[in-house]
């Protein structure tokens, strides 16, 4: 047996002894996600212990350098630990914007004492992040944000406003862009600061959207005394790591719900809903629309695995996450409308406040192509960066 | 499993490109076309000098045995300069029926001249109203030993290039029958065959191919009779995957005339490439061509691993390519504008082939009917 070999069968004893079997099952609601946090509160006993089991183990956030409590695996191993996950059907032990974007970012950018001191907090799910960069002027055109963060000796005073700001309501600390040099280019006066949202001065109000939800909030600053440790990176050099961090993003957004291995196909979905004639589907033109949805999505996950395996080989298409984030959303608003067309009246039913019903799940979709960059700007990066187009 | 090319792979795309660059850049074929010809016979001898006639047969047959992988990236290269040879008909399609169905003395004859490119053959599978090779009508009735082949093929690719074509035919069973199909290798000057063809707007031509009362001995029968539908079925496959392949290539090949066409050309003292209205059109098609060649280089694995999702991913791959090259042809000769209406032009000649190979071994309606019936709705 080779060391991968172990790992796997260590791996899978692990699992198979500590992953609590309620942890196995499909989760009902986003209510059975969990995200950990100083407010956070467990649905039951076995949530929170298979979130410190992992996190002990720095499996929460598996590549990660050991030294900063992260699982320290190699991509070989946190393959095998993902593989080994899937097959148990195991719930994911922690849902982080620490983990998915904020966490990279400060590997990458933060000092030796900021990493000591934030990613373990990260890896064991004690701090909530949240995410600080759209102002109500500066959505497509975020490099234009106001929010202000003036040097006063000590500390930096900051004031302003971010919206869009998800899950901003429940969450701890905000990772932030804001301006620090008024007179320079606008990409070049940015910073990038850490904030605790329990500082003086910073309050939040949840926006209530079409589908019902407020996963997004708008989140103030007033006066609000930001000690100058909190700075990541160099001073006015915050957008590299906004770049960095959206093209994370982009790629996390641009594989959500539609490369989801295990799900009823669409079609199976239609059928089951719509029934068949003589083994088809009964309406041709919904059969058309089906066919074509599956086509994609077979091409979206083979492109998904295929831009794994050209970073690999160290060779990949220019903007690739611009590339997956297109069309990755428009895949998933265009399965979402066939979805809505398959339950025909049905589908409209509203439910309970906190259930999630399809209609809820159509309206939300609708955010895919505009969060983390619209489709548009995801074209306008193509066109500029790959292609070439001049301005 | 890869999805990316090896080392070997890139050489041989690369070596392709080089070639097809000197020896037949698009100026050759409207050289072709312009002194009525079709088809240039130097040009497939060297295409088989260098080894494509035999890039799939087995080494012990003469062959490189390189794999369809390889095959895929000639025919995506031949795609971009509108190649015309009978690489795919012949060396990916009928030798890939040869290979499995023939007998042992079969195909030590036939595959050593597939693979040099002296013989060259066709497969005669379609028939009037068909795109389906089930609903295969045309007739075989026994005489003694012998076979008596009566019916009609149409749209045969290379029909009139071809020295024999395979024959698939009704020994059993009725129209939509799976069962009962067999191969016949039937020689073109067999006597009460009769060939006619027809020339098509990509200067290919199609032949109709009529079987009048065509008696073939016993040794013509390629495999078991009665049996012939796997191979058949595998082969159309292999059609629409290395078809997909080619309109990858013509695809590609349009869209990166037509950026930097838009880099060039001016308009109100820009470039017209600077407008937002293009950039996203272009960036859509950029998109969709990424789709493709991930689809495409699976179901050429596919063929390779011979895996149980071939017929899946052909369909998959001859839709979503004929309709991405449909798109990519039709943004070329917009973006072009008025002189991507002359003949002058090169780019008219992607818009002419690509609606010809997005016919071949079946359209986009066909293949999406036949994805949705074996994803079973």
């Amino acid at each position: 047996m080779n060391d991968l070999e172990v790992f796997r069968k260590e791996t899978r004893e692990w699992l198979e002894k500590y992953c609590p079997v309620s942890m196995r099952k499909p989760m009902k609601s986003e209510k059975d996600q969990c995200w950990g946090g100083r407010k956070g509160t467990f649905q039951s006993e076995d949530q929170r212990l298979w979130m410190k089991r992992m996190a002990e183990r720095g499996w929460t956030a598996p590549q990660w350098p050991a030294e900063y409590g992260g699982g320290g695996l190699s991509k070989a191993e946190a393959k095998i630990l993902r593989e080994e996950l899937g097959r148990i059907k195991a719930r994911r032990a922690l849902d982080s914007f620490g983990v998915d974007m904020l966490g990279p970012a400060l590997l990458k950018f933060a000092s030796e004492e900021q990493k000591k001191r934030y990613i373990p907090e990260i890896v064991n799910g004690e701090i909530r992040w949240c995410q600080g960069y759209s102002e109500p002027n500066a959505g497509s055109d975020l490099a234009s944000l106001q929010a202000r963060a003036e040097d006063c000796g000590d500390h930096f005073l900051v004031n302003g406003q971010k919206v869009w700001t998800s899950y901003a309501d429940r969450a701890d600390w905000i990772f932030c862009l804001v301006r620090t040099d008024f007179e320079a280019p606008k990409h070049q006066g940015i910073s990038f600061l850490l904030i605790d949202m329990e500082s003086e001065g910073v309050s939040t109000r949840p926006i209530k959207l079409i589908s019902g939800n407020s996963p997004f909030c708008e989140t103030f600053f007033e006066d609000v005394k930001v000690p100058k440790e909190n700075l990541v990176g160099e001073l006015n050099k915050g957008w590299d790591i906004a770049k960095y961090l959206l093209t994370h993003e982009r790629e996390m957004i641009g594989g959500f719900g539609i490369a989801m291995a295990g799900r009823e196909t669409l079609g199976g979905t239609a059928l089951r809903i719509r029934g068949d004639k003589g083994g088809k589907l009964q309406d041709g033109g919904l059969r058309a629309d089906v066919t074509a949805f599956e086509i994609d999505e077979i091409a979206f996950a083979l492109t998904l695995e295929r831009t794994v395996a050209e970073a690999k080989a160290g060779h990949g298409a220019g903007a690739t996450s611009s590339m997956l984030k297109y069309f990755g959303t428009e895949l998933n608003k265009i399965r979402n409308e066939i979805l809505m067309s398959i339950g025909g009246p049905d589908a409209l039913a509203w439910g309970e406040d906190d259930q999630v019903t399809q209609v809820k799940h159509w309206l939300r979709s609708k955010g895919n192509s505009i969060e983390g960059g619209t489709s548009e700007i995801q074209l306008n990066i193509i066109a500029r960066r790959v292609l070439g187009l001049p301005a | 499993m890869a999805l990316i090319l090896n080392e070997e792979q890139e050489l041989l795309r690369d070596s392709a490109r080089d070639f097809l660059n000197g020896r037949s850049p698009v100026a050759f074929l409207r050289e072709l076309r312009d002194s009525g010809r079709e088809w240039s016979d130097e040009l497939w001898t060297e295409m088989a000098d260098m080894g494509w006639a035999g890039i799939v047969v087995p080494e012990v047959y003469g062959g490189l045995e390189f794999g369809y992988l390889g095959a895929g990236l000639l025919a995506e290269e031949c795609g971009r300069t509108l190649a015309s040879s009978p690489f795919v008909s012949s060396a990916l399609v009928c030798a890939s029926i040869v290979a499995a169905k023939a007998t042992e003395e079969q195909k030590s004859t036939l595959l050593p001249a597939i693979a040099s490119g002296e013989l060259v053959l066709a497969l005669a599978w379609r028939e009037k109203g068909i795109i389906d090779p089930a609903g295969t009508e045309l007739t075989v009735a026994a005489d003694g030993d012998s076979f008596v082949l009566q019916g009609v093929k149409t749209h045969v690719t290379d029909g009139d290039y071809a020295h024999a074509f395979i024959v698939p035919a009704r020994t059993g069973g009725a129209a939509g029958d799976r069962e009962g199909l067999s191969f016949f290798l039937v020689e073109k000057d067999a006597e009460g065959l009769e060939i006619e063809s027809t020339l098509n707007a990509d200067n290919h031509r199609t032949a109709q191919i009529r079987f009048d009362s065509v008696k073939v001995g016993a040794d013509s029968l390629l495999g078991e009779q009665g049996q012939a539908w796997a191979s058949l079925e595998k082969a159309l496959d292999i059609g629409a995957i290395s078809l997909s392949a080619e309109l990858l290539g013509i695809a590609e090949e349009s869209f990166e005339r037509t950026i930097e066409y838009l880099k060039e050309r001016k308009q109100f003292g820009v470039p017209v490439g600077s407008f937002q209205a293009l950039h996203h059109r272009a960036a859509i098609l950029f998109c969709e061509l990424h789709l493709c060649r991930s689809l495409v280089l699976k179901a050429l694995e596919a063929i390779d691993e011979d895996s149980e999702d071939l017929s899946l991913l052909a369909s998959s791959a001859k839709t979503k390519c004929g309709r991405t090259a449909r798109l990519a042809v039709n943004e070329a000769v917009q973006m072009h504008a008025g002189i991507g209406m002359t003949d002058e032009y090169d780019i008219g000649f992607f818009m002419k082939r690509a609606a010809a190979a997005r016919q071949e071994y079946g359209d986009e309606y066909y293949h999406s009917e036949r994805f949705a019936r074996i994803r079973g709705y």
